[in-house]
């Protein structure tokens, strides 16, 4: 073995052993989180994070029961609003559209999923906010339901095209009309699918603060209906981290660590129903 | 799918259902400065009189005049009185004007943290605006040191902490600093919003004291209770008679003194660097911003309620959390212009 | 005489089918046109989003012309307006980010696409994708209350020692630096996810010609396997340099919220997204809004222009692999 080989050989067990480095690192990253947010959270997350209102400034013993209930609120309008748009569009795309209008639309779909998160809420704010005169649920979860639109339209899209061609043309055989065929036989063997892009989708703006800086504005009580300002989860994380108050930080990374813990969670649901296999064995 | 699609329209119904409750809401923003007495005051309004909730955001004077003006919420709150200007734009856009109620006394003190200085420090109006205008840099500076004798500063760079976002807090001490440097003023000014030739910028009075407690060796300006409330050190500002005076209940008062008996009917007057012995010199009103019309009966009847409240009940909550209660003479002359809401 | 519309051949009109069939025909086209409407609401919604961006900035817009760009002037109270500093801050921090994400994804992406074994490269995606999920204000969190606190003690005093310029000035913990931190952790996870796929998707042979003329595992990799899947992997950045560009919460806990153009990276600063965060909703008078939605456009602007490279670039690559490389 020439000293040359020698040294490359080196190098190239060298710099592949640096890629392991940097794949463990960025792995570990998410370990630190978890980890951060467990050892600074976990001691706070009690019965009254969960069912106490937020108390005055510098008291002690407040919740975030109105902020979790806020949450709750503002990601149900936001999927009344994302998913049937995703949904129905994507059927358009996969089942019914031509190739210019559908590119027309994806393009407007992957435009839509790049607009930064607080451009969104510029425009929640022209579009709902300044119209009505006030702050309220129903911009927030406005603001936040056109961002669930792209990932759900583009991710069922993706599922409905995978059907296998031999299921339509079956179901066309025996004299089912078009609609009949997509309703019964198309979106239920995609079903797996579209629930992970809605899971998916939910969990991406379950996390989201700024389109509710200007659409939700916040609440330090329960916000009834959904005409009023309304508090959330990340709002309050952005809140009490950076106020002084110790009692308030702490709560912070217990909401923190729910917020987080939640969005996890849904994330993995949603992979697990993925790989579980779409449920049409490949021929 | 369709036991989702079932689930979801429940849940709608249930949230929209379950949750319109008999009380009414009523929304605020504004000043952070006064937020601790405000917060307090909401909650124990709604206890008293269960069937008005006072939903209060802190999210500076700034925001607070905007949304008012938009008509985004029902009133605003400012430590720093709506120029001539803002008011005509209220004016112009409402057809009514805006009323500005002071609700308690308030103080802006020059918080802290430097490694090693356990005593109260000292700041003289020289020091104060050399520090912002990033002249003084360090903390060992003869400016500083010369009113702190006998206390160890170290030698180390200042780090200057201001308000990010649009701030009544930041109106009283640059007012304060226009009164007191004629370089501030020409090259400064005074605003809530102004362009800060030095230092790091926190949002409200949360986010500086937050970053002052963090941050080595710097120093900002908060309302005392913040100061107060989360044990950051904060120092003695030496007044227009020449004495250096801490800020507490009795010296905001007796700055405050003197406005009282002189205070304009639209109350907006400004008691930065007011003369007397044991004035604390950075004091100031703080004022609820109230439209001066208010078409919904109910929600007229219950701010003119709370303001009613807030002069009377509301003022004894307010010394225990640092904050003076208004002269006597102010006290009567709002309450004769509440009648003035419609 | 109705003519008759059915097909089979040599029957008569069927009146009782054609009726039949017919609502079966508008049962579809029914569909049709509800599916359709939904498609069209989301260039609808598209479209309305870049004019009301449009609309809405037209004083600043006027009043400053072109020069809003390059303009250093940010002062409400003389109702003056520019977006350079903020542009300059959103460059600098996403170039900070970019500088660290970029090789460590890189790296990562080539671990998990040639050298791990199937199960662990998927296992390790999995992970990736879930930090992929942790939205910006649990940064912001972890950033404020985490991160700052160990830039200031240890990670700037020790840069500071090495006298460069852009390690230069008091070590406050908030800044560009620490804010381009924060935003490398972001966007790592994209970089990886879509190199590991571009990487994936090289062919065999390619990597199997290099070993065969002698190179090592490295050079097969790198010499050949990497640029095979460049472009692939260059619009993996800008697709990160997107993302980082847009980012809001976590920029705005951390980088000093200060109207500042200066040479260190130590010193606080902006970006577009935070100002617009922490401003629009005290922004007083019609041209201070109105400003602030002009940033709201040319940061959508900069995003959008990202965006479309690096989905051109992206499918070039995918194209590229498919294309050729058949056994």
């Amino acid at each position: 073995m020439t000293n040359r080989l020698r040294w490359r050989k080196l190098v190239s067990g060298f710099m592949l052993t640096m890629t392991g480095v940097c794949a463990f690192v960025a792995v570990s990253v998410l370990f630190l989180i978890l980890g951060y947010l467990v050892y600074n959270g976990g001691t706070s997350i009690n019965w009254n994070f969960f069912t106490k209102l937020p108390t005055p400034v510098g008291e002690t013993g407040g919740g975030m029961a109105n902020a979790i209930v806020g949450s709750g609120k503002l990601l149900l309008l936001a999927t009344l609003i994302g998913v049937p748009v995703g949904f129905l569009g994507a059927i358009y795309l996969a089942e019914f559209s031509g190739a210019k209008t559908a590119f027309v639309v994806r393009y407007a779909a992957d435009v839509l999923n790049g607009v930064p998160s607080i451009v969104v809420g510029i425009f929640a704010y022209a579009l709902i906010v300044a119209p009505m005169g006030h702050f309220s649920t129903l911009a927030g979860g406005f603001a936040l339901g056109i961002m669930m639109i792209p990932i759900t339209l583009r991710s069922t899209e993706d599922f409905l095209l995978a059907v296998p061609k031999a299921l339509r043309e079956a179901a066309m055989a025996l004299g089912a009309s078009k609609w009949k065929t997509i309703a019964t036989v198309i979106v239920p063997a995609a079903y797996r699918g579209i629930l992970t892009a809605i899971l998916l989708a939910f969990a991406r703006v379950a996390g989201e603060t700024a389109p509710l800086l200007f659409t939700a504005l916040g609440n330090r009580y329960w916000s009834p209906g959904w005409n009023h300002p309304v508090e959330s989860l990340p709002h309050m994380v952005f809140t009490y981290a950076i106020s002084p108050y110790e009692d308030w930080r702490r709560q912070a990374w217990a909401a923190g660590l729910v917020l987080l813990g939640l969005i996890l969670v849904i994330n993995i649901l949603a992979r697990a129903i993925l790989s579980r296999g779409i449920a049409v064995p490949r021929s | 799918m369709k036991k989702i699609a079932g689930l979801l329209v429940a849940a709608l119904a249930l949230a929209t259902v379950a949750w319109s409750q008999g009380a009414l809401l009523i929304n605020g923003a504004g000043a952070s400065f006064p937020y601790p007495i405000y917060s307090k005051w909401f909650d124990e309004y709604r206890k008293a009189h269960g069937n008005a909730e006072i939903n209060y955001q802190s999210v500076g004077s700034g925001a607070g005049i905007k949304q008012v003006t938009d008509g985004t919420v029902d009133f605003g709150a400012s430590d720093g009185p709506m120029n001539d200007e803002q008011i005509k734009a209220y004016t112009d856009k409402h057809g009514y004007g805006i009323l500005h109620f002071p609700t308690v006394l308030g103080a802006a003190v020059p918080t802290y943290n430097v490694p090693g200085a356990s005593a109260a420090l000292n700041f003289t109006p020289e020091a104060l605006a050399g520090i912002f205008l990033g002249k003084i840099t360090k903390w060992n500076d003869p400016a500083i040191a010369g009113a702190n004798k006998g206390v160890n500063l170290p030698a180390n760079d200042i780090v200057v902490v201001h308000r990010s976002d649009g701030s009544g807090t930041t109106y009283i001490w640059t007012d304060y600093l226009s009164k007191v440097s004629d370089e501030w003023k020409n090259k400064v000014g005074k605003g809530t919003s102004i362009n800060w030739p030095v230092g790091l910028g926190g949002k409200g009075s949360e986010g500086v004291t937050g970053l002052i407690k963090q941050t080595p060796n710097s120093i900002g300006y908060v309302e005392l209770i913040y100061a107060a409330q989360n044990s950051v050190p904060y120092g003695a500002v030496k007044n227009a008679a020449g004495t250096f005076v801490k800020a507490d209940l009795a010296s905001v008062s007796a700055a405050a003194a003197g406005a009282a008996k002189s205070m304009p009917d639209d109350f907006r007057v400004s008691i930065t660097n007011a003369p007397g012995k044991t004035a604390y010199p950075i004091s100031s009103f703080t004022w609820l911003l109230i439209p001066a019309k208010i078409s919904d009966a109910g929600k007229r009847n219950a701010i003119k309620d709370f303001l009613k409240w807030s002069l009377a009940d509301g003022q004894n909550y307010a010394e225990a959390l640092s904050y003076a209660k208004l002269p006597k003479e102010v006290v009567a002359k709002e309450a004769k212009a509440l009648g003035s809401i419609q | 005489m109705a003519s008759s519309s059915t097909t089979v051949p040599g029957a008569g009109p069927i009146v009782g089918s054609r009726s039949f069939l017919s609502k079966l025909r508008e049962g579809d086209e029914i569909a049709r046109l509800i599916t359709f409407i939904f498609a069209a609401a989301v260039v609808l919604v598209t479209l309305l989003l870049v004019y009301e961006l449009w609309r809405d900035s037209v004083l600043a817009r006027q009043k400053f012309g072109l020069a809003f760009l390059w303009t250093r002037v940010w002062d409400p109270l003389a109702d003056q307006y520019g977006a350079l500093p903020f542009i300059y801050g959103t460059v600098v921090t996403s170039t900070v980010a970019l500088f660290i994400a970029v090789p460590l994804g890189i790296g990562a992406a080539i671990f998990l696409a040639e050298l791990a074994p199937a199960r662990v490269s998927d296992t390790l995606e999995f992970f990736i994708d879930l930090l992929a999920a942790v939205p910006s204000v649990i940064y912001g969190l972890l950033g404020f209350l985490a991160v700052v606190p160990l830039m200031r003690e240890y990670i700037q005093p020790a840069l500071k020692k090495t006298m460069l310029p852009i390690f230069s000035g008091p070590a406050y913990g908030l800044g560009f630096l620490t804010a381009g931190v924060i935003l490398a952790i972001m966007v790592i996870p994209f970089i990886i996810s879509v190199s590991r796929e571009v990487l994936l998707s090289v062919p065999r042979d390619q990597r199997e010609a290099a070993l065969a003329l002698g190179s090592t595992r490295w050079e097969s990799t790198w010499k050949v396997v990497v640029p095979f899947a460049r472009t692939g992997i260059m619009g993996s950045i800008f697709l990160a340099l997107a993302r980082a560009l847009g980012e809001t919460m976590a920029v705005t806990m951390v980088v000093g919220n200060v109207v500042a153009i200066t040479p260190s990276l130590f010193s606080p600063g902006y970006s577009i997204a935070a100002v617009i965060a922490n401003e629009f909703t005290e922004a007083t008078g019609q041209l201070y809004s109105q400003a602030l939605i002009e940033l709201g456009l040319v940061l959508f602007l900069l995003t959008f222009i990202l965006n479309g490279l690096a989905r051109l670039l992206i499918i070039a690559t995918s194209q590229r692999g498919s294309g050729m490389g058949h056994a």
